[in-house]
Protein backbone atom coordinates (compact mmCIF):
# COMPACT_ATOMS: atom_id res chain seq x y z
CA UNK A 1 0.00 0.00 0.00
CA UNK A 2 1.22 3.44 -0.76
CA UNK A 3 0.73 6.62 1.19
CA UNK A 4 1.18 8.93 -1.77
CA UNK A 5 -1.81 10.11 -3.78
CA UNK A 6 -2.55 8.56 -7.14
CA UNK A 7 -1.13 10.75 -10.00
CA UNK A 8 -4.61 11.29 -11.49
CA UNK A 9 -5.93 12.14 -8.08
CA UNK A 10 -3.26 14.81 -7.66
CA UNK A 11 -4.19 16.27 -11.03
CA UNK A 12 -7.84 16.28 -10.11
CA UNK A 13 -7.06 17.83 -6.77
CA UNK A 14 -5.45 20.80 -8.49
CA UNK A 15 -8.86 21.59 -10.04
CA UNK A 16 -10.42 21.87 -6.60
CA UNK A 17 -10.70 25.24 -4.94
CA UNK A 18 -11.68 26.03 -1.39
CA UNK A 19 -15.01 27.57 -2.39
CA UNK A 20 -17.63 25.50 -0.55
CA UNK A 21 -20.34 24.16 -2.82
CA UNK A 22 -22.28 21.85 -0.51
CA UNK A 23 -22.10 22.29 3.24
CA UNK A 24 -23.78 20.12 5.85
CA UNK A 25 -23.52 20.78 9.57
CA UNK A 26 -24.99 18.32 12.07
CA UNK A 27 -27.52 17.21 9.47
CA UNK A 28 -29.93 14.35 10.11
CA UNK A 29 -30.90 12.39 6.99
CA UNK A 30 -34.20 10.54 6.95
CA UNK A 31 -35.56 8.02 4.49
CA UNK A 32 -37.66 9.44 1.67
CA UNK A 33 -40.04 6.48 1.76
CA UNK A 34 -40.41 6.35 5.52
CA UNK A 35 -39.77 9.58 7.38
CA UNK A 36 -39.55 7.70 10.69
CA UNK A 37 -36.36 5.95 9.59
CA UNK A 38 -33.12 7.83 10.25
CA UNK A 39 -30.45 7.10 7.64
CA UNK A 40 -27.61 9.13 9.14
CA UNK A 41 -27.20 11.58 11.99
CA UNK A 42 -24.78 14.40 12.75
CA UNK A 43 -23.50 14.58 9.19
CA UNK A 44 -20.76 17.16 8.77
CA UNK A 45 -19.61 17.45 5.19
CA UNK A 46 -18.15 20.10 2.94
CA UNK A 47 -17.74 19.75 -0.81
CA UNK A 48 -15.52 22.35 -2.45
CA UNK A 49 -15.73 23.44 -6.07
CA UNK A 50 -13.91 21.11 -8.44
CA UNK A 51 -13.72 18.17 -6.04
CA UNK A 52 -14.66 14.63 -7.05
CA UNK A 53 -16.24 12.72 -4.19
CA UNK A 54 -17.03 9.02 -3.93
CA UNK A 55 -19.37 8.09 -1.09
CA UNK A 56 -19.25 4.39 -0.34
CA UNK A 57 -21.77 2.23 1.42
CA UNK A 58 -23.43 -1.14 1.24
CA UNK A 59 -26.91 -1.63 -0.20
CA UNK A 60 -29.61 -0.20 2.10
CA UNK A 61 -27.08 1.98 3.87
CA UNK A 62 -29.05 5.04 2.74
CA UNK A 63 -26.86 6.27 -0.11
CA UNK A 64 -29.88 7.17 -2.24
CA UNK A 65 -31.57 9.11 0.57
CA UNK A 66 -28.31 10.88 1.32
CA UNK A 67 -27.68 11.97 -2.25
CA UNK A 68 -31.32 13.03 -2.70
CA UNK A 69 -31.04 15.18 0.38
CA UNK A 70 -27.73 16.60 -0.89
CA UNK A 71 -29.51 17.44 -4.18
CA UNK A 72 -32.29 19.21 -2.32
CA UNK A 73 -35.01 16.82 -3.49
CA UNK A 74 -35.98 16.28 0.14
CA UNK A 75 -35.57 18.35 3.25
CA UNK A 76 -33.21 17.52 6.09
CA UNK A 77 -34.67 16.80 9.50
CA UNK A 78 -32.08 18.65 11.59
CA UNK A 79 -28.96 20.79 11.16
CA UNK A 80 -27.84 23.12 8.40
CA UNK A 81 -27.58 22.29 4.72
CA UNK A 82 -26.39 24.87 2.20
CA UNK A 83 -25.72 24.88 -1.51
CA UNK A 84 -23.43 27.69 -2.73
CA UNK A 85 -24.22 29.61 0.43
CA UNK A 86 -28.00 29.29 0.14
CA UNK A 87 -30.10 27.25 2.54
CA UNK A 88 -31.37 23.97 1.08
CA UNK A 89 -33.82 22.77 -0.08
CA UNK A 90 -34.43 25.64 -2.47
CA UNK A 91 -38.05 25.84 -3.59
CA UNK A 92 -38.85 29.53 -4.33
CA UNK A 93 -39.26 30.31 -8.01
CA UNK A 94 -36.86 33.26 -7.84
CA UNK A 95 -34.02 30.99 -6.62
CA UNK A 96 -34.57 28.42 -9.35
CA UNK A 97 -31.55 29.49 -11.42
CA UNK A 98 -29.36 28.98 -8.35
CA UNK A 99 -30.97 25.60 -7.69
CA UNK A 100 -30.37 24.44 -11.28
CA UNK A 101 -26.60 24.74 -10.82
CA UNK A 102 -26.96 21.34 -9.18
CA UNK A 103 -27.88 18.24 -11.19
CA UNK A 104 -28.82 14.77 -9.96
CA UNK A 105 -28.66 11.49 -11.89
CA UNK A 106 -30.78 8.82 -10.22
CA UNK A 107 -29.85 5.18 -9.88
CA UNK A 108 -31.60 3.56 -12.85
CA UNK A 109 -32.31 6.91 -14.48
CA UNK A 110 -35.92 7.55 -13.39
CA UNK A 111 -36.79 8.56 -16.94
CA UNK A 112 -40.33 9.61 -17.81
CA UNK A 113 -41.86 6.54 -19.39
CA UNK A 114 -44.47 8.42 -21.42
CA UNK A 115 -41.74 10.31 -23.30
CA UNK A 116 -39.11 9.12 -25.77
CA UNK A 117 -35.43 9.42 -24.91
CA UNK A 118 -35.13 12.58 -27.01
CA UNK A 119 -38.19 14.11 -25.32
CA UNK A 120 -36.82 13.18 -21.91
CA UNK A 121 -33.53 14.93 -22.62
CA UNK A 122 -35.20 17.97 -24.18
CA UNK A 123 -37.76 18.43 -21.38
CA UNK A 124 -35.63 20.49 -18.93
CA UNK A 125 -34.41 22.71 -21.78
CA UNK A 126 -37.92 23.27 -23.12
CA UNK A 127 -39.41 23.83 -19.68
CA UNK A 128 -36.87 26.23 -18.25
CA UNK A 129 -36.21 28.19 -21.45
CA UNK A 130 -39.77 27.91 -22.77
CA UNK A 131 -38.64 26.77 -26.20
CA UNK A 132 -40.56 24.77 -28.81
CA UNK A 133 -39.19 21.32 -29.66
CA UNK A 134 -37.61 22.51 -32.91
CA UNK A 135 -35.44 25.09 -31.15
CA UNK A 136 -33.82 22.63 -28.77
CA UNK A 137 -32.83 20.29 -31.63
CA UNK A 138 -29.15 21.42 -31.84
CA UNK A 139 -28.60 21.10 -28.08
CA UNK A 140 -30.43 17.77 -28.11
CA UNK A 141 -28.28 16.44 -30.95
CA UNK A 142 -25.14 17.46 -29.06
CA UNK A 143 -26.27 15.67 -25.90
CA UNK A 144 -27.25 12.53 -27.79
CA UNK A 145 -23.85 12.52 -29.49
CA UNK A 146 -22.04 13.20 -26.22
CA UNK A 147 -23.62 10.25 -24.44
CA UNK A 148 -23.73 7.90 -27.44
CA UNK A 149 -27.52 7.80 -27.35
CA UNK A 150 -28.21 8.82 -30.96
CA UNK A 151 -29.66 5.48 -32.03
CA UNK A 152 -32.02 5.44 -29.04
CA UNK A 153 -33.42 8.94 -29.58
CA UNK A 154 -36.88 7.72 -30.56
CA UNK A 155 -36.99 4.78 -28.16
CA UNK A 156 -39.14 4.67 -25.06
CA UNK A 157 -37.22 4.12 -21.81
CA UNK A 158 -38.96 0.80 -21.15
CA UNK A 159 -37.62 -0.55 -24.45
CA UNK A 160 -33.98 0.03 -23.42
CA UNK A 161 -31.60 -1.65 -21.03
CA UNK A 162 -30.78 -0.16 -17.66
CA UNK A 163 -27.34 1.03 -18.77
CA UNK A 164 -28.81 3.08 -21.62
CA UNK A 165 -31.56 4.45 -19.41
CA UNK A 166 -28.87 5.65 -17.03
CA UNK A 167 -27.00 7.33 -19.87
CA UNK A 168 -30.17 9.03 -21.07
CA UNK A 169 -30.68 10.31 -17.51
CA UNK A 170 -27.14 11.68 -17.53
CA UNK A 171 -27.84 13.47 -20.81
CA UNK A 172 -31.08 14.89 -19.37
CA UNK A 173 -29.25 16.21 -16.32
CA UNK A 174 -26.39 17.66 -18.38
CA UNK A 175 -28.88 19.52 -20.60
CA UNK A 176 -28.94 22.41 -18.12
CA UNK A 177 -25.14 22.31 -17.65
CA UNK A 178 -25.12 22.01 -13.86
CA UNK A 179 -21.93 23.10 -12.07
CA UNK A 180 -22.31 20.32 -9.52
CA UNK A 181 -23.23 16.82 -10.63
CA UNK A 182 -24.50 14.24 -8.15
CA UNK A 183 -24.86 10.64 -9.30
CA UNK A 184 -26.51 7.84 -7.37
CA UNK A 185 -24.65 4.55 -7.95
CA UNK A 186 -23.78 5.28 -11.59
CA UNK A 187 -21.94 1.97 -11.99
CA UNK A 188 -24.51 -0.36 -10.46
CA UNK A 189 -25.80 -3.05 -12.78
CA UNK A 190 -23.50 -2.10 -15.66
CA UNK A 191 -21.24 -4.40 -17.65
CA UNK A 192 -17.50 -3.70 -17.80
CA UNK A 193 -17.67 -1.79 -21.09
CA UNK A 194 -20.39 0.50 -19.79
CA UNK A 195 -18.51 0.97 -16.52
CA UNK A 196 -15.39 2.00 -18.39
CA UNK A 197 -17.39 4.54 -20.40
CA UNK A 198 -18.90 6.04 -17.24
CA UNK A 199 -15.61 6.20 -15.40
CA UNK A 200 -13.86 7.86 -18.31
CA UNK A 201 -16.72 10.27 -18.97
CA UNK A 202 -17.07 11.39 -15.36
CA UNK A 203 -13.32 11.77 -15.01
CA UNK A 204 -13.35 13.97 -18.09
CA UNK A 205 -16.21 16.05 -16.70
CA UNK A 206 -14.37 16.52 -13.42
CA UNK A 207 -11.21 17.63 -15.17
CA UNK A 208 -12.89 19.80 -17.77
CA UNK A 209 -14.93 18.45 -20.66
CA UNK A 210 -15.26 20.31 -24.00
CA UNK A 211 -19.05 20.32 -23.36
CA UNK A 212 -18.30 22.66 -20.44
CA UNK A 213 -15.69 24.52 -22.53
CA UNK A 214 -12.98 22.79 -20.53
CA UNK A 215 -14.24 24.09 -17.16
CA UNK A 216 -13.96 21.45 -14.41
CA UNK A 217 -17.15 20.64 -12.53
CA UNK A 218 -17.80 19.21 -9.09
CA UNK A 219 -18.81 15.55 -9.09
CA UNK A 220 -20.22 13.43 -6.26
CA UNK A 221 -20.97 9.74 -6.75
CA UNK A 222 -22.26 7.03 -4.45
CA UNK A 223 -20.85 3.57 -4.83
CA UNK A 224 -20.58 0.13 -3.31
CA UNK A 225 -17.14 -0.38 -4.86
CA UNK A 226 -14.46 2.09 -3.84
CA UNK A 227 -11.81 0.47 -6.00
CA UNK A 228 -13.48 1.54 -9.23
CA UNK A 229 -12.98 5.20 -8.25
CA UNK A 230 -9.32 4.90 -7.35
CA UNK A 231 -7.39 7.57 -9.19
CA UNK A 232 -10.56 9.26 -10.35
CA UNK A 233 -12.24 10.56 -7.23
CA UNK A 234 -10.09 12.70 -4.96
CA UNK A 235 -12.21 12.58 -1.81
CA UNK A 236 -13.81 9.53 -0.22
CA UNK A 237 -16.44 9.07 2.46
CA UNK A 238 -18.27 6.16 4.05
CA UNK A 239 -21.95 5.87 4.89
CA UNK A 240 -22.69 2.99 7.24
CA UNK A 241 -24.68 2.21 10.39
CA UNK A 242 -26.31 5.64 10.51
CA UNK A 243 -22.96 7.47 10.35
CA UNK A 244 -21.32 9.50 7.64
CA UNK A 245 -17.53 9.52 7.91
CA UNK A 246 -15.18 11.41 5.67
CA UNK A 247 -12.22 9.13 4.94
CA UNK A 248 -10.07 11.54 2.95
CA UNK A 249 -7.96 10.80 -0.10
CA UNK A 250 -7.19 7.39 -1.61
CA UNK A 251 -4.11 7.04 0.56
CA UNK A 252 -6.35 7.40 3.60
CA UNK A 253 -8.72 4.81 2.19
CA UNK A 254 -5.85 2.38 1.86
CA UNK A 255 -4.68 3.12 5.39
CA UNK A 256 -8.13 2.77 6.91
CA UNK A 257 -8.54 0.05 9.55
CA UNK A 258 -12.28 -0.05 9.06
CA UNK A 259 -13.11 -3.59 7.81
CA UNK A 260 -16.03 -2.21 5.79
CA UNK A 261 -13.75 0.20 3.95
CA UNK A 262 -11.41 -2.69 3.18
CA UNK A 263 -14.38 -4.73 1.99
CA UNK A 264 -15.68 -1.94 -0.25
CA UNK A 265 -12.19 -1.22 -1.55
CA UNK A 266 -11.59 -4.63 -3.06
CA UNK A 267 -14.75 -6.70 -2.78
CA UNK A 268 -13.50 -9.40 -5.11
CA UNK A 269 -10.51 -10.18 -2.90
CA UNK A 270 -12.38 -10.34 0.38
CA UNK A 271 -12.82 -13.79 1.84
CA UNK A 272 -16.35 -14.41 2.94
CA UNK A 273 -17.14 -17.09 5.49
CA UNK A 274 -20.56 -18.54 4.84
CA UNK B 1 -55.91 -12.35 30.76
CA UNK B 2 -57.37 -9.73 28.44
CA UNK B 3 -56.88 -9.76 24.69
CA UNK B 4 -54.17 -7.31 23.65
CA UNK B 5 -56.64 -5.42 21.52
CA UNK B 6 -60.27 -4.89 22.41
CA UNK B 7 -62.78 -5.79 19.71
CA UNK B 8 -63.80 -2.79 17.66
CA UNK B 9 -67.20 -1.48 18.60
CA UNK B 10 -69.60 0.07 16.15
CA UNK B 11 -68.97 3.48 17.72
CA UNK B 12 -65.20 3.07 17.29
CA UNK B 13 -65.65 2.08 13.69
CA UNK B 14 -67.93 5.03 12.96
CA UNK B 15 -65.57 7.43 14.71
CA UNK B 16 -62.55 6.16 12.83
CA UNK B 17 -64.38 6.34 9.50
CA UNK B 18 -65.58 9.86 10.27
CA UNK B 19 -62.09 11.11 11.15
CA UNK B 20 -60.62 9.40 8.07
CA UNK B 21 -63.22 11.21 6.00
CA UNK B 22 -62.28 14.54 7.62
CA UNK B 23 -58.58 13.96 6.93
CA UNK B 24 -59.34 13.07 3.31
CA UNK B 25 -61.43 16.22 2.85
CA UNK B 26 -58.62 18.25 4.41
CA UNK B 27 -56.03 16.58 2.15
CA UNK B 28 -58.01 17.06 -1.05
CA UNK B 29 -58.87 20.64 -0.05
CA UNK B 30 -55.20 21.48 0.56
CA UNK B 31 -54.24 19.77 -2.72
CA UNK B 32 -56.87 21.82 -4.59
CA UNK B 33 -55.65 25.06 -3.03
CA UNK B 34 -52.04 24.27 -3.93
CA UNK B 35 -53.11 23.43 -7.49
CA UNK B 36 -55.00 26.73 -7.90
CA UNK B 37 -52.05 28.56 -6.34
CA UNK B 38 -49.65 26.99 -8.86
CA UNK B 39 -52.10 27.73 -11.70
CA UNK B 40 -52.09 31.42 -10.81
CA UNK B 41 -48.45 31.86 -9.83
CA UNK B 42 -47.12 29.95 -12.85
CA UNK B 43 -49.65 31.19 -15.38
CA UNK B 44 -47.98 31.38 -18.79
CA UNK B 45 -44.74 29.78 -17.50
CA UNK B 46 -43.22 27.12 -19.78
CA UNK B 47 -46.19 27.48 -22.10
CA UNK B 48 -44.36 25.55 -24.85
CA UNK B 49 -44.47 22.48 -22.61
CA UNK B 50 -47.73 22.99 -20.71
CA UNK B 51 -50.02 23.95 -23.63
CA UNK B 52 -49.42 20.72 -25.58
CA UNK B 53 -50.11 18.81 -22.38
CA UNK B 54 -53.43 20.66 -21.90
CA UNK B 55 -54.36 19.91 -25.54
CA UNK B 56 -53.51 16.25 -24.97
CA UNK B 57 -55.74 16.17 -21.88
CA UNK B 58 -58.63 17.83 -23.74
CA UNK B 59 -58.25 15.23 -26.46
CA UNK B 60 -58.10 12.40 -23.93
CA UNK B 61 -61.05 13.53 -21.81
CA UNK B 62 -63.03 15.09 -24.65
CA UNK B 63 -62.46 14.17 -28.29
CA UNK B 64 -61.54 10.51 -27.73
CA UNK B 65 -64.66 9.91 -25.63
CA UNK B 66 -66.98 11.31 -28.28
CA UNK B 67 -68.01 7.97 -29.90
CA UNK B 68 -69.07 6.61 -26.50
CA UNK B 69 -70.97 9.81 -25.78
CA UNK B 70 -72.87 9.64 -29.08
CA UNK B 71 -74.11 6.20 -28.04
CA UNK B 72 -74.87 7.43 -24.51
CA UNK B 73 -76.83 10.43 -25.79
CA UNK B 74 -79.01 8.17 -27.97
CA UNK B 75 -79.60 5.84 -25.02
CA UNK B 76 -80.35 8.70 -22.61
CA UNK B 77 -82.89 10.24 -24.99
CA UNK B 78 -84.62 6.86 -25.29
CA UNK B 79 -84.63 6.26 -21.52
CA UNK B 80 -86.14 9.59 -20.59
CA UNK B 81 -88.59 9.93 -23.49
CA UNK B 82 -89.57 6.26 -23.39
CA UNK B 83 -90.68 6.60 -19.78
CA UNK B 84 -92.08 10.11 -20.07
CA UNK B 85 -94.22 9.67 -23.19
CA UNK B 86 -96.30 6.90 -21.65
CA UNK B 87 -96.65 8.81 -18.38
CA UNK B 88 -97.41 12.25 -19.88
CA UNK B 89 -99.81 10.82 -22.50
CA UNK B 90 -101.93 9.31 -19.71
CA UNK B 91 -102.43 12.70 -18.06
CA UNK B 92 -102.56 14.64 -21.34
CA UNK B 93 -99.38 16.59 -20.64
CA UNK B 94 -97.32 15.76 -23.72
CA UNK B 95 -96.76 19.50 -24.14
CA UNK B 96 -94.38 19.30 -21.20
CA UNK B 97 -92.00 16.92 -22.98
CA UNK B 98 -89.49 19.72 -23.70
CA UNK B 99 -89.69 20.97 -20.12
CA UNK B 100 -89.03 17.48 -18.78
CA UNK B 101 -86.01 17.15 -21.07
CA UNK B 102 -84.59 20.45 -19.79
CA UNK B 103 -85.10 19.56 -16.14
CA UNK B 104 -83.83 15.99 -16.40
CA UNK B 105 -81.16 16.15 -19.10
CA UNK B 106 -79.87 19.74 -19.14
CA UNK B 107 -79.96 20.45 -15.42
CA UNK B 108 -79.19 17.09 -13.88
CA UNK B 109 -78.45 13.88 -15.75
CA UNK B 110 -76.38 15.33 -18.61
CA UNK B 111 -73.63 16.90 -16.45
CA UNK B 112 -73.64 14.15 -13.82
CA UNK B 113 -73.49 11.24 -16.28
CA UNK B 114 -70.70 12.99 -18.20
CA UNK B 115 -68.70 13.48 -15.01
CA UNK B 116 -69.10 9.83 -14.00
CA UNK B 117 -68.11 8.57 -17.45
CA UNK B 118 -65.08 10.87 -17.55
CA UNK B 119 -64.16 9.58 -14.10
CA UNK B 120 -64.45 5.99 -15.27
CA UNK B 121 -62.49 6.48 -18.48
CA UNK B 122 -59.92 9.18 -17.65
CA UNK B 123 -59.94 9.61 -13.88
CA UNK B 124 -58.89 6.02 -13.25
CA UNK B 125 -56.15 6.42 -15.86
CA UNK B 126 -54.94 9.47 -13.93
CA UNK B 127 -54.53 7.57 -10.68
CA UNK B 128 -52.68 4.71 -12.36
CA UNK B 129 -50.38 7.02 -14.36
CA UNK B 130 -49.55 9.33 -11.49
CA UNK B 131 -49.33 6.51 -8.95
CA UNK B 132 -46.85 4.72 -11.23
CA UNK B 133 -44.89 7.94 -11.76
CA UNK B 134 -44.76 8.37 -7.99
CA UNK B 135 -43.77 4.76 -7.34
CA UNK B 136 -41.03 4.70 -9.98
CA UNK B 137 -39.43 7.95 -8.86
CA UNK B 138 -40.49 10.10 -11.82
CA UNK B 139 -41.88 12.74 -9.47
CA UNK B 140 -38.54 13.06 -7.66
CA UNK B 141 -36.84 13.24 -11.07
CA UNK B 142 -39.04 16.21 -11.99
CA UNK B 143 -38.18 17.93 -8.71
CA UNK B 144 -34.47 17.30 -9.30
CA UNK B 145 -34.79 18.98 -12.70
CA UNK B 146 -36.42 22.02 -11.08
CA UNK B 147 -39.81 21.20 -12.65
CA UNK B 148 -42.75 21.59 -10.29
CA UNK B 149 -44.70 18.28 -10.46
CA UNK B 150 -47.94 20.15 -9.68
CA UNK B 151 -47.36 22.42 -12.66
CA UNK B 152 -46.28 19.66 -15.05
CA UNK B 153 -48.52 16.77 -13.97
CA UNK B 154 -51.60 18.23 -12.26
CA UNK B 155 -52.38 21.63 -13.83
CA UNK B 156 -52.73 20.29 -17.42
CA UNK B 157 -55.00 17.50 -16.18
CA UNK B 158 -57.24 19.85 -14.20
CA UNK B 159 -57.56 22.38 -17.04
CA UNK B 160 -57.89 19.71 -19.74
CA UNK B 161 -60.49 17.68 -17.85
CA UNK B 162 -62.52 20.76 -16.95
CA UNK B 163 -62.69 21.86 -20.61
CA UNK B 164 -63.13 18.30 -21.90
CA UNK B 165 -66.01 17.59 -19.50
CA UNK B 166 -67.68 20.87 -20.44
CA UNK B 167 -67.49 20.08 -24.17
CA UNK B 168 -68.66 16.48 -23.71
CA UNK B 169 -71.65 17.57 -21.61
CA UNK B 170 -72.76 19.93 -24.37
CA UNK B 171 -72.52 17.12 -26.93
CA UNK B 172 -74.33 14.69 -24.62
CA UNK B 173 -77.16 17.17 -23.98
CA UNK B 174 -77.55 18.08 -27.66
CA UNK B 175 -77.47 14.40 -28.66
CA UNK B 176 -80.01 13.44 -25.99
CA UNK B 177 -82.40 16.26 -26.95
CA UNK B 178 -82.25 15.26 -30.62
CA UNK B 179 -82.57 11.53 -29.95
CA UNK B 180 -85.37 12.30 -27.46
CA UNK B 181 -87.41 13.95 -30.20
CA UNK B 182 -86.71 11.07 -32.58
CA UNK B 183 -87.91 8.51 -30.01
CA UNK B 184 -91.00 10.61 -29.31
CA UNK B 185 -91.66 10.79 -33.07
CA UNK B 186 -91.30 7.00 -33.36
CA UNK B 187 -93.76 6.56 -30.49
CA UNK B 188 -96.31 8.62 -32.43
CA UNK B 189 -96.34 11.78 -30.30
CA UNK B 190 -98.09 14.47 -32.41
CA UNK B 191 -95.45 17.21 -32.12
CA UNK B 192 -93.59 19.14 -34.84
CA UNK B 193 -89.84 19.91 -34.39
CA UNK B 194 -90.70 23.60 -34.10
CA UNK B 195 -93.05 22.95 -31.16
CA UNK B 196 -90.45 20.82 -29.43
CA UNK B 197 -87.79 23.53 -29.86
CA UNK B 198 -90.25 26.11 -28.55
CA UNK B 199 -90.87 24.01 -25.43
CA UNK B 200 -87.12 23.65 -24.89
CA UNK B 201 -86.44 27.36 -25.39
CA UNK B 202 -89.24 28.44 -23.07
CA UNK B 203 -87.96 26.15 -20.32
CA UNK B 204 -84.36 27.35 -20.52
CA UNK B 205 -83.22 30.48 -18.68
CA UNK B 206 -79.87 32.29 -18.51
CA UNK B 207 -79.28 30.60 -15.15
CA UNK B 208 -79.34 27.21 -16.88
CA UNK B 209 -76.56 28.25 -19.26
CA UNK B 210 -74.44 29.87 -16.56
CA UNK B 211 -74.87 26.97 -14.13
CA UNK B 212 -74.28 24.40 -16.84
CA UNK B 213 -70.92 25.96 -17.71
CA UNK B 214 -69.86 26.30 -14.07
CA UNK B 215 -71.13 22.88 -13.07
CA UNK B 216 -69.53 20.93 -15.92
CA UNK B 217 -66.15 22.66 -15.61
CA UNK B 218 -66.41 22.11 -11.86
CA UNK B 219 -67.17 18.41 -12.29
CA UNK B 220 -64.11 18.00 -14.53
CA UNK B 221 -61.91 19.86 -12.07
CA UNK B 222 -63.27 17.86 -9.10
CA UNK B 223 -62.66 14.52 -10.86
CA UNK B 224 -59.14 15.61 -11.87
CA UNK B 225 -58.33 16.92 -8.40
CA UNK B 226 -59.48 13.83 -6.50
CA UNK B 227 -57.80 11.39 -8.88
CA UNK B 228 -54.54 13.38 -9.05
CA UNK B 229 -54.54 13.64 -5.25
CA UNK B 230 -54.76 9.88 -4.85
CA UNK B 231 -52.09 9.29 -7.49
CA UNK B 232 -49.63 11.89 -6.27
CA UNK B 233 -50.17 13.11 -2.76
CA UNK B 234 -48.51 10.28 -0.89
CA UNK B 235 -45.62 7.98 -1.70
CA UNK B 236 -47.06 4.85 -3.24
CA UNK B 237 -45.69 1.43 -3.96
CA UNK B 238 -46.76 -0.23 -7.20
CA UNK B 239 -48.94 -2.75 -5.37
CA UNK B 240 -50.88 0.08 -3.68
CA UNK B 241 -52.00 1.70 -6.92
CA UNK B 242 -55.05 -0.54 -7.41
CA UNK B 243 -56.35 0.31 -3.92
CA UNK B 244 -55.66 4.00 -4.50
CA UNK B 245 -57.65 3.81 -7.76
CA UNK B 246 -60.66 2.24 -6.04
CA UNK B 247 -60.51 4.85 -3.25
CA UNK B 248 -60.22 7.67 -5.79
CA UNK B 249 -63.26 6.48 -7.77
CA UNK B 250 -65.44 6.18 -4.67
CA UNK B 251 -64.41 9.59 -3.36
CA UNK B 252 -64.73 11.28 -6.75
CA UNK B 253 -68.32 9.94 -7.11
CA UNK B 254 -69.19 11.30 -3.67
CA UNK B 255 -67.48 14.62 -4.43
CA UNK B 256 -69.41 14.96 -7.72
CA UNK B 257 -72.76 14.20 -6.05
CA UNK B 258 -72.01 16.73 -3.28
CA UNK B 259 -70.99 19.31 -5.88
CA UNK B 260 -74.24 18.64 -7.76
CA UNK B 261 -76.24 19.04 -4.55
CA UNK B 262 -74.55 22.39 -3.99
CA UNK B 263 -75.76 23.54 -7.40
CA UNK B 264 -79.33 22.40 -6.68
CA UNK B 265 -79.30 24.59 -3.56
CA UNK B 266 -77.78 27.48 -5.52
CA UNK B 267 -80.40 27.04 -8.23
CA UNK B 268 -83.21 27.16 -5.70
CA UNK B 269 -81.75 30.31 -4.16
CA UNK B 270 -81.16 32.09 -7.48
CA UNK B 271 -84.41 31.11 -9.16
Amino acid sequence: MTETAHPNETAAATNASTQPVITMREVTVKSLRDQRTVVAEQVNWQVNAGEFWAIAGLHRSGKTDFIMLAAGVMAHAHGEHEFLGERMPIFPEESLAHRLKLGLVFDGGHLFNHLTVAQNIALPLQYHRNLPAAEVEPALAELLELTGMKEFARSRPCAMGRSWQQRAALARTLALKPEVLLLDSPLSGLDQRQQNWWLAFLERLAKGHPYYSGKPITVVVTTDNLWAWRGRANRFALLADGRFDVIGRWADVEKSNNPLVQELMSPAETTVNI
Amino acid sequence: MFPSRLPRSYVNYTGRTFFRLLFTIQGIGAFALITFGVMISKFGRASEVIRPLVRKEISRSGVKLLPMFIFMSAALGLLVIGQMVSLLSRVGAVDYLGTVMVVVIVRELGPLITALLVLARVGTQNVVELGTARATGEVEALEALGIDPMHYLVVPRVVGMALGTFALTIYLILGSLISGYLWAFLQGVPMRPGQYLEQLASSLTWIDFAFLALKTCGFGAVVAMVTCYHGLAQPLRLEEISNATVRAVAQAVIACVMFDALFIVLYLIVS
